[in-house]
């Protein structure tokens, strides 16, 4: 099977290229590992009740959805993507898992719009039971409506921190405490320096105001400056600690900011560059979307972490753009569509350098001290990754050589930051001249016999049901 | 560990986790239903290598971390398929969910 | 390569030998002489490097190896032989457990034909060992089956040596380095040769910031040393072959024994091999050639279907032209040695125990010349 455009992710950015490159002729595919459409930021929108705990900003996803819904592209949820292989002049060969089956798809243009993740934070005791992401109570909350018994702690900096303290609180179940990061400096150096973006960035601004005065209206306890965060606990979290404190807790909420997904992008080996101001590895790519592979862009976090909106207003840049490229529109109709979009662009991006700045995580977020699990998969310490510098790994990937951080079944997407700058730490280098583990396919698991094609077996038929091969 | 929040309006399945009976709002995923089963860990990693640090007898314990896909922490044992992503699995009627326990063992028929 | 401005003695960095080649044969080679109280350095490229060392499977295998070549036969042999001792005293040296076992493996064949052809292939073996002897055993499917639980019930049957093993390659790597690090040798990643002088018992090579010396040089650098070998009088033709492997979750024990393409690791993953793909400098994978992997492992052992592959991988074999070892010493610059072949992990041992000693006795002993590039030369002329 033959496709013009094959987008992979069905978040803001993904779900925005379809509709747009559908209705612009582009015979296009959108495939996504989830059930149902949304990404992270929107995930379980279709299913949320209108007047949802998550406040208006959840609401553009539903239009989103609706217009996927609605377009011609076609839309395989439950569906893996686990190896791409570039073409030669554009575009490439997508393999795709689901349901037991593997297939391939041509394509001449691929969209990557996966997103963010959480950037890990590497504390004493992380790996813990009950010590989950911010993020992760969000989504709980998002598509089960669930909330945290007992007491729970939110713990680290930025906007998704606070906004999941009010989510929580709105729903009834009040975190005991934010305890935030932000060293006092941060402040200083962010409203100094980008003063004039606070004003662009205005209508964020005033959205991130008003969560912190929700918070404070709720009687959440906020602390901050807080240094040296630990878990307490032997077999689950039992509390958490920090320098001059410490609470019992049965919940722990982290966050550190989110970065690329860089996964995929990475396994292509397409350009890469390391960007000082969000302290994270981006893919290199134009004001299109465009990268270091013909017909390949990204869109959407997955390439800056810009937030829900801007991906969808880049996601319809690169279906404007692969639309050119395949012909259906010429680049003048495409430079005219565009600019407006740009507009939009330029006001979603306008907050972002004061929130890096004030955000911007510590370095011993990034380097922790020796005894903390640096690799979880194969419980990796960051000691270990240290003494095996001094050997003479002097890199990400001769490191899963000696240490086989990396090996383990997530591949390298939590620990790869880490470990990237601890040999960085650890060699007096900058993180910039390090590098990045590769990744390989399959680029998430698959089963011996789905890639076998044998005959299926109810054991590999997925508990999604939809079996989209037809 | 988990449990709805006070108005909610989500209709609700039934699910086993450990052999036992629990019910879960429709839309939660695997990893959502042990949570709200009050499990303290889901799985336990695998024996490590010599090289890691010396826990003796089984693994360490763990739980969902990332809750989308990402830290492959939450890994469960759903319908006799070990290993699986328990938060990327929704919830079904009757589904039968253990925690793993190490490496899994092979079925040979 | 430019020529080197010639370096002030006392700029220039002095060691006993220079080992260029910080995989599996560089460090075997270089733990062997640092070992013998030779003061080394071993210079090694950077993280992203061609690598054979990351890409091996972990087999001590011996029953595959040198059909029609009795010498590589009886040194491949040498090198089981000198394993266990070896695996002992790097983890004593290192405190890391290898994992190595060596309780014999089998070859599967999965058809009556490939089954004959085997059998054929060990009497051959048997016949060319003559005095040296060559100990192995047909089994059929229901011994195999007896063995081997879960069994494809199309699997004809196997070849068995007890000379066969395996062991955990990276662990083994990590080790040496370890080992060699603790016997006083100099590791220096990020390295590349920029230029070099040679002159008998006198070579000098620049890498980067600084100039290195030595009377004696081993040239082990995988695929590299094709083109470092004329600088020094030395000839590796060497091409590479990719292989790709598949690598499962963790599973409980469930084999006593390796099989020449699958191999279960002491932490419980399985690894499925592989491939043999001439295309050059190219690591990419290929569904296709996945594919043809996951099927030989399913008609092989059914149950393996349920399993999910975590990771896979590509790599690029060291080939020879006949796929045997070149291990040569240079006529015209005495004091140059190179090493290549694509078995770094069953050749470990004989590398530091056997090859090691003769460098640092200053020459390669007589039976390793059948190894010698210059047969290469001869099948040329004839």
């Amino acid at each position: 099977m033959t496709v013009d455009l094959a987008i992979i992710g069905a978040g803001p950015a993904g779900m925005a290229a379809a509709a747009l490159a559908a209705e612009l002729g582009l015979d296009t595919l959108v495939v996504d590992e989830a059930d149902t459409p949304g990404g992270q930021i929107y995930r379980g929108v279709e299913h949320a009740p209108e007047a949802s705990a998550l406040g208006a900003d959840y609401l553009p996803g539903r239009r989103l959805v609706t217009q996927l819904r609605e377009s011609t592209a076609r839309y395989r949820p439950g569906t893996t993507v686990w190896h791409i292989d570039p073409g030669a002049s554009g575009g490439g060969i997508l393999s795709l898992a689901a349901a037991g089956y593997s297939e391939t798809v041509a394509a001449r243009q691929i969209l990557i719009a996966t997103g963010a993740i959480e950037r890990p934070v590497p504390i004493p005791g992380w790996t813990l039971p009950g010590v989950m992401t911010a993020g992760a109570a969000q989504l709980l909350l998002k598509t089960a409506d669930l909330v945290p018994e007992g007491q729970a702690v939110l713990a680290g900096q930025g906007p998704l921190l606070y906004l999941t303290a009010l989510q929580l609180t709105r729903a009834g179940a009040p975190p005991l405490a934010v305890l935030e990061t932000t060293p006092a400096a941060n402040y200083h150096a962010a409203t100094a320096r980008y003063v004039g973006e606070l004003w662009r960035g205005r209508r964020d601004l005033g959205k991130g105001l008003a969560l912190l005065f929700g918070l404070v209206r709720a009687g959440v306890a906020v602390r901050r400056g807080v240094r040296r965060l630990r878990v307490l606990g032997r077999h689950r979290v039992e509390g958490v600690a920090w320098e001059g404190g410490e609470i019992a807790v049965d919940h722990l909420f982290l966050h550190e900011g989110v970065i690329p997904n860089t996964q995929i992008s990475l396994a292509l080996q397409i350009a890469h560059r390391w960007d000082e101001a969000q302290r994270c590895w981006r893919p290199a790519v134009d004001e299109w979307g465009r990268t270091s592979l013909p017909g390949i862009a990204i869109a959407g976090d997955g390439a800056e972490i810009a937030g829900a909106g801007a991906a969808a207003l880049s996601g319809r840049l690169a279906a404007l753009d692969a639309a050119a490229a395949l012909g259906r529109i010429d680049e003048e109709d495409r430079d005219r569509r565009a600019r407006p979009i740009r507009s939009g662009l330029a006001r979603e991006r306008a907050i972002r350098p004061f929130l890096d700045a004030l955000y911007r995580p510590a370095d011993s977020v990034l380097s922790p001290a020796d005894a903390v699990i640096a690799c979880r998969c194969e419980e990796v310490s960051t000691g270990q990754i240290r003494r095996a510098v001094q050997l003479g790994a002097s890199g990400p990937n001769q490191m899963k050589a000696f240490l086989r951080c990396g090996m383990g079944p997530c591949q390298g997407r939590v620990c790869g930051p880490i470990v990237g700058a601890v040999i960085a730490a650890a060699r007096g280098v900058a993180i910039a001249e390090i590098g990045t583990f590769r990744p390989r396919a399959p680029y998430k698991p698959i089963t011996v016999g789905t890639l076998a094609g044998v005959e299926r077996d109810p054991h590999q038929i997925a508990d999604n049901e939809q079996d989209s091969f037809a | 560990m988990f449990r709805p929040r006070p108005d909610s309006r989500h209709a609700t399945i039934c699910v086993e986790v450990e052999g036992r009976l629990v019910r879960v709002p429709a839309g939660a995923s695997a990893a959502a239903a042990v949570l709200i089963a009050g499990l303290s860990s889901i799985r336990e990693t695998p024996l490590p290598t010599g090289q890691a640090r010396g826990l003796k007898g089984h693994g360490a314990e763990r739980g969902p971390y990332c809750m989308m896909g990402i830290c492959f922490d939450c890994l469960a044992e759903i319908d006799g398929v070990p290993n699986r992503q328990s938060c990327m699995i929704a919830a079904r009627p009757g589904m039968r969910i253990r925690r793993q326990r190490g490496a899994r063992a092979v079925a040979m028929k | 390569m430019a020529p080197v401005r010639v370096a002030r003695q006392e700029e220039m960095r002095r060691f006993d030998a220079i080992v260029i080649g910080g995989g599996l044969v560089g460090t075997a080679i270089g733990y062997g002489l640092a070992r013998a109280g030779r003061l080394v350095v071993l210079i090694d490229e950077g993280d992203v490097a061609y690598r054979a060392s990351r890409g091996n499977f972990g087999l001590v295998w011996v029953q595959t190896k040198g059909l029609g070549a009795p010498h590589y036969q009886r040194w491949t042999r040498a090198s089981a032989a000198a394993w266990p001792l070896f695996a002992g005293e790097l983890e004593e040296r290192t405190g890391i457990k290898l994992g190595h076992e060596q309780n014999g493996g089998v070859q599967l064949c999965l058809s009556d034909a490939e089954l004959a052809k085997r059998h054929a292939m060990m009497q051959q073996m048997q016949v060319e060992a003559g005095n040296f002897g060559f100990e192995y055993r047909m089994l059929d499917h229901a011994e195999l089956a007896a063995m081997l639980p879960g069994l494809g019930p199309t699997v004809a049957g196997a070849s068995w040596t007890p000379y066969d093993g395996h062991v955990n390659s990276l662990l083994l790597f990590h080790a040496l380095h370890k080992a060699f690090a603790a016997a006083g040798g100099t590791y220096l990643p990020d390295s590349t040769v920029t230029a070099a002088v040679a002159a008998p018992g006198d070579f000098r090579i620049d890498v980067g910031s600084e100039t290195l010396g030595a009377p004696q040089i081993v040239l082990a650098a995988g695929l590299g040393n094709a083109a470092l070998a004329p600088l020094f009088g030395l000839r590796a033709p060497v091409r590479p072959q990719r292989g790709q492997i598949l690598v499962t979750e963790r599973t409980s024990r469930t084999w006593p024994i390796p099989l020449g393409s699958i191999r279960q690791t002491p932490e419980g993953s399985i690894l499925l091999g592989s491939s043999e793909e001439e295309v050059g400098f190219d690591t990419s994978q290929k569904p296709e050639i996945m594919r043809a992997i996951a099927r030989r492992a399913v008609l092989s052992f059914p149950w393996l279907a349920e399993l999910q592959i975590v990771r896979a991988w590509s790599a690029l074999r060291v080939m020879p032209p006949d796929g045997l070892p070149i291990y040569d010493e240079s006529e015209r610059l005495p004091g140059a040695f190179t090493a290549n072949c694509h078995s770094g992990v069953t050749l470990a041992a004989a590398h530091a125990s056997l090859f090691a000693p003769m460098v640092a006795a200053g020459a390669l002993d007589p039976m390793l010349a059948p190894f010698s590039a210059k047969r290469f030369d001869v099948s040329a002329a004839a």
